[in-house]
């Protein structure tokens, strides 16, 4: 199990120390300060994501959510002036309510989590579109929000908030997942929901608080990601990020089939991603080959793991 | 005759005093080894041509390994099979296909949405032109004689999903024919059929050997096996044990032989006499049997024995009791109070276990550690503020394998890789780390071996010495009149009587489980 960890940590360290050798610009810490940011943002939903692959789902409304939240988000502390406490509380029930609604209907109404969540991203980015009249959501010329900036893209000693509010969420979430019997339930959930379901284990209430965590940390994400590009343009926002948070789950060891995954991988993956995409940027790499580097990684990354499994598996049947 | 000290018996002679034929297919001491179970003893047995060989043994005796080594799907550790003659030390699937070995399985492989003679050709369909296309007629002309000669009462073209379990199997022997199969193999044919339709299969094989085609028959039920073998070699623990020839086929040599010395063995008295019903559930229906209504008393200190045919609604009371499904109708009292048990939960909150059919799918996760099974459902118990505390749960799962004496290197390995024995101890120690009231096993010792039979057995003694109602589930005949305290029959959903110790018989159970009126009918089938 955490052979799997170890692997992507040497892949991170080689990956880095290549591009540091080769643009020594990648260890300056304006460069390391920037893709701490993006591993932040992007590894909280990430987390949320990994949850519900584990119990055997998926998500894939989360690019469209941080659309809706985005510029409800927005909005609320623009046209009602409401205080951004207040804004913040509603952005993240938001996401929370949206996660609760897809648990139900994999949970009660048996139907499929990619549906649901494919239905979802169509159904959010249209709504999203559609509330703000395909125009783009943004502050008011000057608007400042000292407080909410410092929590999101402030930063301490050159260390950008977002990715230490990203690091503290991670050690809870890792508390929950692997310490708690929250998390065992899960694990059990996504390996034999039968089984769990005769040892007494209400699935349908593990599988539904999965998408429900999931929601809630989406709903973060949006704030996070918001305050980060200020503007919405909401047939945009946020497009594939529930790609990213897939791919960054899977390279982190987590099975498509569930049961299988760990919060220490889901953040190394996360990183790996986007110190492929600075690596994208730093070596001059034309940027349209972004995915492409991506998906290349990705795919080598998930044949090597299942070969070396092989391996050992073949060696212990010896 | 030799007279070996290990219960090796040379293998039986075919050959009749008047015959002189060599035997179609032999086998000479074939031993088969898994890890930590012997499945077959150096077994010999011979079936000639035409001739009709009735397997028989309780379950776990070793008939279906013998018969997977026949179809070359598994291969033996030692001995030597002889086809024609010809020695092989062991058999692929295409050998055994090629030498007319066919196979009537237990659970059928057809396809529902193709008819019977594209089911009866499959894969090997005659084609016409340049593109290959299925020659329909040509399949009607290879099929249509096949079913005459059997006489069934189905076309070419009827829809197998309109077939019923027998005519299904009924196709399945055209398949072997068609295969010009010299030897068909059929695995408890009967298991799922009526009195009539067992009566045709019967014809049927009747049909076969006249026609020089030799029938492996294996069956739990003995007055078939008294109608159509020719000689019957009886399996124990993986040995052959006894054969039987024409004219010393009965039922009460059958028994004896399947059964050996256990059967009395079994069984040991309870400490004490029942004490009051601990579990009551009172027109109870459930969703498979909705016109049925159910009452069932459990007693304190008893085990209640569950019998029944396959589909006959064990299961599926066992799972309303649970809470799997909820019951469409009834009540449930537990020491005379009234509960709602309405997921598993709730049964297990109230002390009700199962110890589920299939373990490797509901019993056990099979890719947790033996720690992380046993501790599931109470997993609570075990952690303070919801985070578990890992040495609690460990220290449990410790004694747990102590006292259950669960074979494994480490309570941290991976339940799946443990023998069937181990993991049903495993589902077990999730129960007995509790405090059970009612515990319900649903075909406990099934696909376990000899040695963890008998410990469940004791176990299930110990709990019910200790005040809890056991209700034990099972098909395995020997094991309901051996362990149980009273039998409960089950036909078709609803329960057809209760059988106390001094009633106690293979007869009587069966009466109850098929029916008086298709007892009948086979007794004038056998007449």
């Amino acid at each position: 199990m955490m052979k799997k960890e170890l692997g992507l940590f040497l892949l991170i360290l080689v990956v880095g120390c290549v591009v540091a050798v080769l643009n020594p610009r990648f260890l300056s810490p304006i460069n390391l300060g920037n893709t701490a940011n993006l591993i932040g943002l992007f590894g909280l939903f990430s987390l949320g994501e990994g949850i519900v692959i584990i119990t055997g789902g998926i998500e894939l409304s989360i690019g469209s959510i941080f659309a809706l939240l985005g510029v409800i988000f927005i909005d609320l502390l623009v046209t009602y002036a409401l205080p951004w406490w207040q804004a913040v509380i509603i952005t993240v029930l938001g996401g929370t309510v949206l996660g609760a609604i897809h648990g139900y209907l994999v949970t009660k109404l048996k139907l499929q989590p990619f549906i649901v969540t494919l239905c979802g991203l169509l159904i959010y980015r249209g709504v999203a579109r559609y509330y703000t009249n395909d125009g783009t959501a943004g502050f008011e010329f000057g608007q400042r929000l000292p407080t909410l900036e410092w929590i999101t893209t402030g930063r301490t000693a050159g260390v950008p908030h977002s990715f230490i509010v990203f690091l503290i969420v991670a050690a809870l979430m890792a508390v929950v997942l692997h310490r708690s019997v929250f998390g065992r339930y899960l694990f059990a959930v996504g390996k034999n929901e039968e089984a769990a379901r005769y040892s007494g284990i209400r699935t349908n209430w593990v599988i539904a608080a999965a998408y429900i965590l999931c929601g809630a940390l989406a709903g973060l994400s949006s704030i996070y990601l918001a305050m980060y590009t200020r503007s919405i343009s909401p047939a945009s926002h946020g497009n594939f990020y529930e790609l990213y948070g897939i791919a960054a789950a899977v390279l982190g060891g987590c099975s498509l089939r569930g049961g299988e995954g760990s919060i220490l991988g889901i953040v190394l993956g996360t990183i790996l991603l986007q110190v492929l995409q600075n690596l994208v940027n730093l070596l001059g790499i034309p940027s349209s080959l972004n995915f492409a580097v991506m998906g290349t990684v990705i795919l080598i990354g998930v044949l090597a793991d299942q070969q070396l499994t092989r391996l050992r598996n073949r060696k212990r049947a010896r | 005759m030799t007279d070996d000290p290990s219960g090796l018996r040379p293998p039986p002679h075919v050959n009749g005093e008047g015959k002189k034929e060599a035997p179609l297919l032999e086998l000479l001491a074939v031993s088969k080894t898994y890890p930590g179970v012997k499945a077959l003893d150096r077994v010999s047995l011979a079936v000639g041509p035409g001739e009709v060989l009735a397997l028989i043994g309780e379950n776990g005796a070793g008939k279906s390994t013998l018969m997977k080594i026949l179809g070359g799907v598994v291969e033996p550790s030692e001995g030597t099979i002889r086809i024609d003659g010809a020695e092989h030390a062991s058999l692929t699937v295409a050998a055994a296909m090629k030498a007319g070995i066919a196979f009537v399985h237990q659970e059928l492989n057809l396809f529902d949405n193709l008819d019977v003679a594209a089911n009866v050709m499959i894969g090997r369909e005659p084609v016409r032109g340049p593109a290959r296309l299925i020659d329909h007629r040509a399949l009607d002309d290879k099929v249509t004689p096949l079913l005459r000669r059997l006489d069934v009462d189905f076309e070419a073209h009827t829809p197998v999903a309109d077939l019923s379990l027998a005519q299904c199997q009924l196709v399945e022997i055209v398949k072997a024919l068609s295969l010009d199969a010299r030897v068909v193999i059929m695995d408890e044919p009967t298991s799922a059929l009526t009195a009539s339709e067992t009566a045709r299969l019967l014809k049927v094989i009747a049909e076969l050997k006249a026609g020089g085609v030799s029938v492996i028959f294996i069956s739990h039920r003995l007055n078939e096996v008294e109608q159509c073998a020719d000689r019957v070699v009886v399996l124990r623990d993986g040995a052959v044990v006894g054969a039987l020839q024409r004219g010393e086929i009965r039922h009460d040599a059958m028994i004896r032989m399947m059964i050996g010395r256990d059967l009395k063995s079994l069984y040991i008295s309870p400490l004490r006499p029942p004490g009051e019903p601990v579990l009551e559930a009172a027109g109870m229906r459930t969703p498979v049997h909705p016109d049925e209504a159910i009452d069932l008393a459990l007693h304190r200190g008893e085990i209640l024995g569950m019998a029944g045919l396959v589909g006959a609604g064990r299961t599926e009371l066992a799972r309303v009791l649970f809470g799997v499904d909820r019951a469409l109708a009834g009540e449930v009292r537990l020491d005379g109070q009234r509960v709602a048990i309405r997921e598993p939960r709730d049964a297990i909150d109230l002390g009700i276990f199962l110890v589920p059919e299939d373990r490797k799918r509901t019993g056990l996760v099979l890719d947790e550690s033996v720690n992380e099974n046993i501790s599931l459902p109470n997993l609570k118990a075990f952690a303070r503020a919801m985070l578990v505390r890992r040495g609690d749960e460990r220290r449990n799962a410790l004694e747990q394998k102590a006292a259950l004496d669960i074979r494994t290197a480490s309570v941290d390995t991976l339940v799946g890789t443990l023998s069937g024995g181990n993991q049903q101890k495993v589902v077990l120690a999730k129960w007995l780390s509790m405090k059970p009231r009612v515990v319900i096993f649903d075909e406990p010792t099934r696909g376990i071996d000899v040695g963890s039979k008998a410990e469940i057995y004791k176990l299930m003694r110990g709990l019910a010495d200790g005040g809890v109602a056991v209700l034990m589930i099972s098909s395995d005949m020997e094991e309901v009149i051996g362990v149980s305290d009273r039998i409960a029959v089950m036909r078709e959903g609803r329960i057809a009587g209760f059988l106390t110790r001094n009633e106690f018989s293979e007869e009587n159970v069966m009466r109850l489980a098929v029916g008086r009126r298709d007892m009948q009918a086979a007794e004038a089938v056998a007449s």
